[in-house]
């Protein structure tokens, strides 16, 4: 039973994997770009939330209303000055360059902020520790519920927007030929600026999540980083639902580890990712297949 | 063009000789250093050397190899553990710090063959992930008392003033070493393919560059070179704390240093480790602001000159003080200006 609950638990830490990966996915998977400052620019959102929060008593969640277009401006604001002069620079530029952002965004966090650790959780009454008991040993929390759906709903949302929508169509048309979609009348920049936009908002909202779950400093955003790479990597970089699966596989495997010994939550977190890209990379892609073993038994 | 414009193929130049003696006389110089210099100037003159080491190793494997990884400082802070481990199992403490880096190196093998398949973003990150990993591996040892760290004890043997003297020389010849090591091999065939590789790795392979194994040559010398630098930094440092040793603060210096310097110019990456050196000196005390500017530095030149102080230098002048590649000149306008404009990187 208390095995059982760990995956419980595992699964529903997946869901907030899943929701930090989102956007590093989509944007690997749109702009060809992994961004380095993803984490930090998670951290920078949950810092506006938190002053929103602390200075004018603004609930973290009508924050988002502000935080989130906010973050949105920030990516297409990045997508302009930084990434797209990084990508027309090769490979090795874009990874320099949001290296670089993410040094310059932990250390003014820091500078304005301090060392101390902060949390939303205060802010949110009892979501942050309420929970529903199904027996004895197990019991879901409201936020990791909560954040699980959200996490569902928002990668759902981004494959419907994608698959449905004309908008969508075009960030996938530029995806694949950011010159050709250029011929039949589409302006490359500004959908990568759109997608940009998207990806950021994600972010503002798995930043939100971050600071409710848990505590975070202005350093905190370089293992968000790892945790999102992480699970983006095990689903199969690019794919959205794959995420949602590497999530929870990363999940699981530290919610399991942690029960085993203390440094057990990192190493096997870590571990199952080098795992898995030696799957990948010796036998193909994992994500797809994790998919459709699981197609293949519902 | 007229076949009276002869072409001549030309390595060393007037200055490069001159740079080259220069060198050599600075290197007689340095390496009596102990001799001649203050406690003070021997210590930061160490640090200096270690910061070129990280510098040079970190050009080779993304200047020249075009892999950026996030992650060296698993190797640095591994260096630094198997020192210490090895000091304290009884072996002598000065081999120890190569046998260290002998140890990384090794490991980093059957490393490769797994991350060397990763591309790109990827690459990058993924290294860092391994850092981590090493980072929690190392905290198992009971040695190290988790974070709180240990101290490279087996130095107290020395005196003071030997041991800053020891340590200088092992740094001093650990960079002089490496430097020679790099040198020759970007001048060789290894050089040859790294930057076919780094440029456009199918055309590489298409014309029988053997990829994995050039790209396995600088990914080992690169753990190499930073295991070294780790170990000589416990040498210097003493204390060991795995926190500091794998903080990725250590990837953020190379690449300011690298970048800054110049990305794929082997004097480049020397000149970045002088400027950090000197940029530390000055605004190391700044704290928290120091870092940014280091951050906004790196963006600044990845985004506006990616081939930093040195690149632009060389495409200003065709300066080349210590060439590891080639040149093209036409003969028949030596009387003219010294360097033509065709004049061509090549390897």
């Amino acid at each position: 039973m208390i095995f059982l609950n760990q995956i419980i638990q595992g699964v529903l830490l997946g869901g907030y994997y899943a929701l930090i990966a989102c956007g590093l996915s989509f944007m690997f998977s749109v702009m060809r770009i992994i961004n380095l400052a993803h984490g930090s620019l998670a951290i920078l959102a949950a810092y506006a939330l938190f002053v929103l929060a602390d200075r004018y008593g603004v609930s973290p969640f009508l924050g988002l209303v502000v935080v989130v277009p906010a973050m949105a401006l920030i990516g297409a604001g990045l997508q302009r000055a930084v990434l797209e002069r990084s990508a027309r620079g090769g490979l090795l530029v874009p990874v320099l360059s949001t290296f670089g952002l993410s040094i310059v965004i932990d250390n003014l966090l820091f500078q304005q902020f301090g060392a101390d650790t902060r949390s939303l959780a205060p802010y949110v009454g009892d979501l942050s520790y309420d929970s529903w008991s199904i027996t004895d040993d197990i019991a879901i929390g409201k936020l990791a519920a909560l954040t699980m759906a959200t996490a569902i709903a928002l990668l759902g949302g981004i494959q419907l927007f994608l698959n449905h929508t004309q908008l969508g169509r075009m960030i996938r048309a530029t995806a694949e030929d950011s010159d050709t979609v250029g011929l039949v009348g589409v302006n490359a920049r500004r959908v990568n600026a759109l997608a940009a936009a998207i990806a950021m908002a994600t972010v503002a909202i798995s930043g939100a999540f971050l600071a409710m779950r848990a505590t975070f400093d202005p350093y905190a955003g370089a293992l968000q980083l790892i945790f999102a790479f992480e699970a983006a990597v095990i689903g199969g970089a690019g794919s959205l639902w794959g995420t949602l699966l590497g999530g929870i596989v990363l999940g699981v495997a530290q919610s399991v580890g942690a029960s085993v010994s203390p440094q057990g939550f990192f190493l096997a977190g870590h571990g199952i990712f080098l795992v898995a890209l030696f799957l990948r990379l010796y036998f193909g892609e994992f994500g797809p297949r994790l998919r459709r073993l699981v197609r293949g038994t519902a | 063009m007229s076949a009276s414009r002869a072409l001549v193929v030309e390595r060393w130049t007037r200055e490069s000789r001159v740079a080259l003696a220069v060198a050599a006389i600075a290197a007689v110089l340095l390496a009596f250093g102990p001799l001649w210099l203050g406690a003070n100037g021997v210590d930061r003159l160490t640090t200096l050397f270690i910061y070129v080491i990280l510098a040079v190793m970190w050009n080779a494997l993304v200047g020249y190899c075009g892999l950026v990884s996030i992650g060296q400082q698993a190797f640095f802070g591994l260096g630094a553990y198997f020192a210490v481990r090895l000091a304290d199992s009884g072996v002598s403490v000065y081999p120890s710090l190569f046998l260290a880096a002998i140890i990384v190196g090794a490991l980093s093998l059957p490393l490769s063959a797994l991350m060397l398949r990763l591309k790109g973003g990827e690459f990058a990150i993924g290294m860092w992930v391994v850092s981590e990993l090493a980072h929690l591996l190392v905290n198992l040892d009971t040695l190290i008392n988790g974070e709180t760290g240990t101290s490279l004890i087996a130095l107290n043997a020395y005196p003071t003033d030997l041991r800053r003297a020891l340590t200088y020389w092992c740094a001093f010849a650990a960079m002089a070493g490496l430097l020679a090591v790099v040198f020759f091999l970007l001048r060789g065939p290894i050089g040859a393919a790294i930057q076919a590789i780094r440029d456009d790795e199918q055309a590489a392979e298409s014309i029988g560059v053997r990829v994995t194994r050039a790209k396995r040559t600088v990914f080992v010398l690169a753990a190499f070179g930073a295991a070294l630098a780790g170990a000589l930094w416990v040498a210097t440092a003493v204390t060991f704390q795995p926190k500091t040793y794998f903080s990725p603060q250590w990837t953020a210096y190379m690449i300011f240093m690298a970048l800054v310097g110049g990305l794929g110019t082997f004097e480049g990456a020397i000149l970045g480790a002088v400027v950090f050196f000197a940029i530390e000196a000055w605004f190391g005390a700044a704290g928290v602001w120091y870092l940014v500017g280091l951050g906004a530095a790196a963006l600044v030149f990845a985004l506006a000159l990616p081939r930093g102080i040195w690149g632009w230098v060389e495409d200003k002048t065709a300066l080349r003080l210590l060439p590891v590649g080639y040149r093209v000149r036409f003969l028949a306008e030596r009387s003219a200006a010294p360097a033509p404009p065709s004049e061509k990187r090549a390897t």
